[in-house]
């Protein structure tokens, strides 16, 4: 049992409302751009929701920093590693760069930040169009690519749940590891457990 | 790390003969690339018939060229400064800090209906008036009115169809009759619209035309009591009707440098005329009149004094976005609104990337206000 280790109890919360909200954002995002009758309603939730991720990225990394997520399994191919680390730095830049950049743009263009009623945010960049246009870009750029790390993270998250069936996926969840319930079996052993049996412990997690 | 090769023997690629690995993986495949196309099918990637901002502009640019760094409609245009004096009269009906008795600083601008921002002015081009309420202990309300009672489109949709149909044919030099007539009797709203337009003459300038809402607002007052309204700008110049006399000037921005003589010899002035609108009255149809007897509540005084030639950091680069609105003020059902809105951000979001020509309309050093 001490074998297992889950992420923080705080860190799957944030983890799980965060995700909620950013996939949220991206399609409301991509949506509202694309959209001339649900412009403005969608306009109006993007506002607020990408400043709360901001707010909660940043709870977030200081939470990381007092409360470190387990380490991989060690099993883990030197790539994997990498992929895993790099996509994860690349998820906490993208998590403040594309807010920080909408809130940097709307400021350039000289609107008004709007969160809620007659509570605004102050401009934190002067008024002008070149910057504007620059950030305009970048916002939508790094929204895609924050879209693009985002189906990276899941298929990856899957890939442990389904395919490596180790403790990767479940550290994320509330639920019980799957091994847990076989006595004396860790559920980090490779071989526990017939095919069946391990696929239906799977089924029943996801 | 040193690995253990039985540990690191499940992160290898599954055999191809496992076939239970081989469908999970598929299932992984299947789960993301249902979310991508969930995602291309909400970004309109999927219906190329999608009305969407992008589109929306497109037409402008294909009907009247892409001038750069100018406003894809009302290119032509001039700054004006000034203030508004609110008299506290419309407190009772919204909480917006700009109605509470006292002075705010306005920023504004004077255009032509229009996507070329070099045509000579014309006494049939519609007038237009943007501003930008900028209270300093409050939210910013931002506004833009033109000088025709009643709108002649009352969706997006039929806006984007009506820009084509009514666009001269490059050959004739004049819209396309036979568009036209398909056009009008797929929207009967745009005749009637047309006749109430028709019917009311336009000024001979810009000082001495008013400016219209247009589309219906929801005023919130402190107690949450939400009332229909439409408003307008209504000049305390006296009327004179636009006469074809005017259009033969030599002169070929006459409209704007009348007004900028204007205004050299002092401030021009205009009431904020708030229409409550009562049951029944029709909030999402910008095309139909309410009644005549509806109550008017003149809420303050628009003082111009002074004209700008567009430049960096003026009204140039302010997009007068009618949703851009203080706590007080809400938008209404108007369909029109949250397009104007998303035409306007696509308009902007392409000028303002742009390298800027200086603006036809030039006011000179001496013709500046006090």
């Amino acid at each position: 049992m001490a074998r297992h280790r889950r992420f923080p109890f705080l860190s799957r919360i944030l983890h799980w409302t965060m995700a909620a909200m950013i996939v949220a954002m991206l399609f409301i995002g991509i949506g509202m751009v694309g959209s001339v009758s649900e412009y403005h309603w969608l306009f109006s939730i993007h506002k607020p929701l990408g400043i709360l991720v901001l707010v909660l990225v940043a709870i977030r990394l200081v939470n990381r920093l007092f409360n470190p997520p387990p380490p991989l399994p060690s099993g883990m191919l030197g790539w994997q590693r990498l992929a895993a680390h790099g996509s994860h730095v690349v998820l906490y830049a993208l998590m403040f760069a594309v807010p920080l950049v909408g809130w940097t743009m709307l400021s350039a263009a000289r609107y008004p930040i709007v969160l809620y009623g007659p509570l605004q945010l102050p401009p934190i960049a002067p008024q002008s169009p070149t910057l504007f246009a620059v950030l305009r870009e970048t916002h939508t750029v790094l929204a895609l690519l924050l879209f693009a790390t985002f189906l990276i993270h899941l298929s990856a998250a899957l890939m442990h749940a389904l395919i490596f069936r180790d403790d990767v996926f479940p550290s994320m969840t509330f639920f019980a590891f799957a091994g847990d319930k076989e006595a004396g079996v860790t559920g980090s052993d490779p071989q526990s457990g017939a095919e069946g049996s391990a696929a239906a412990t799977v089924a029943k997690k996801v | 790390m040193p690995q253990d090769p039985t540990a690191s023997q499940r992160y290898r690629p599954p055999s191809l003969t496992d076939k239970g690995a081989l469908a999970r993986l598929a299932a992984i495949g299947g789960v993301v690339l249902a979310i991508a196309v969930c995602f291309a099918n909400v970004a309109g990637w999927l219906s190329p018939g999608r009305l969407s901002q992008a589109r929306f502009i497109d037409r402008f640019e294909r009907l009247n060229g892409v001038h750069a760094g100018f406003r894809r409609n009302h290119a032509k245009g001039v700054c004006v400064t000034g203030s508004f004096e609110s008299n506290g009269h419309g407190v009772r009906l919204s909480k917006a800090v700009v109605f509470k008795p006292g002075r705010v600083p306005v920023v504004g601008r004077v255009s032509l209906s229009g996507g070329y921002p070099y045509l000579p002015d014309g006494g049939k081009d519609v007038r237009a008036l943007g501003l930008s309420f900028r209270p300093l202990d409050g939210e910013e309300w931002r506004t833009a009115m033109i000088n025709i009672p009643v709108f002649v489109v009352k969706d997006p949709k039929a806006f984007y169809e009506q820009l084509l149909a009514s666009h001269p044919d490059p050959a004739m030099g004049k819209p396309d009759l036979a568009k036209m007539a398909a056009f009008t009797a797929a929207h009967p709203e745009f005749a009637v619209a047309m006749k109430v337009i028709t019917s009311n003459p336009f000024s001979s300038g810009f000082a001495n035309a008013r400016y219209n809402g247009l589309n219906a607002f929801r005023f919130v007052n402190a107690a949450d009591v939400v009332t229909p309204v439409r408003w307008s700008m209504v000049p305390t110049e006296p009327f004179a009707p636009d006469t074809p006399e005017q259009a033969k000037s030599s002169d070929k921005n006459y409209l704007f440098d009348d007004l900028i003589a204007r205004l050299a010899r002092g401030p021009l002035q205009w009431h904020l005329i708030v229409t409550i609108g009562q049951l029944g009255d029709a909030t999402d149809d910008a095309t139909m009149s309410w009644p005549g007897d509806r109550e008017h509540v003149d809420v303050g005084t628009l003082t111009i004094d002074r004209a700008e030639t567009e430049a960096p950091g003026n009204c140039r680069d302010i997009n007068f976005d009618p949703l851009v609105l203080p706590s007080g003020i809400e938008p209404s059902d108007d369909p029109l609104l949250t397009a104007r809105s998303a035409a306007y951000s696509e308009s902007f979001t392409r000028r303002e990337g742009e390298t800027k020509t200086p603006s036809a309309v030039q006011v000179p050093v001496t013709g500046k206000g006090s």
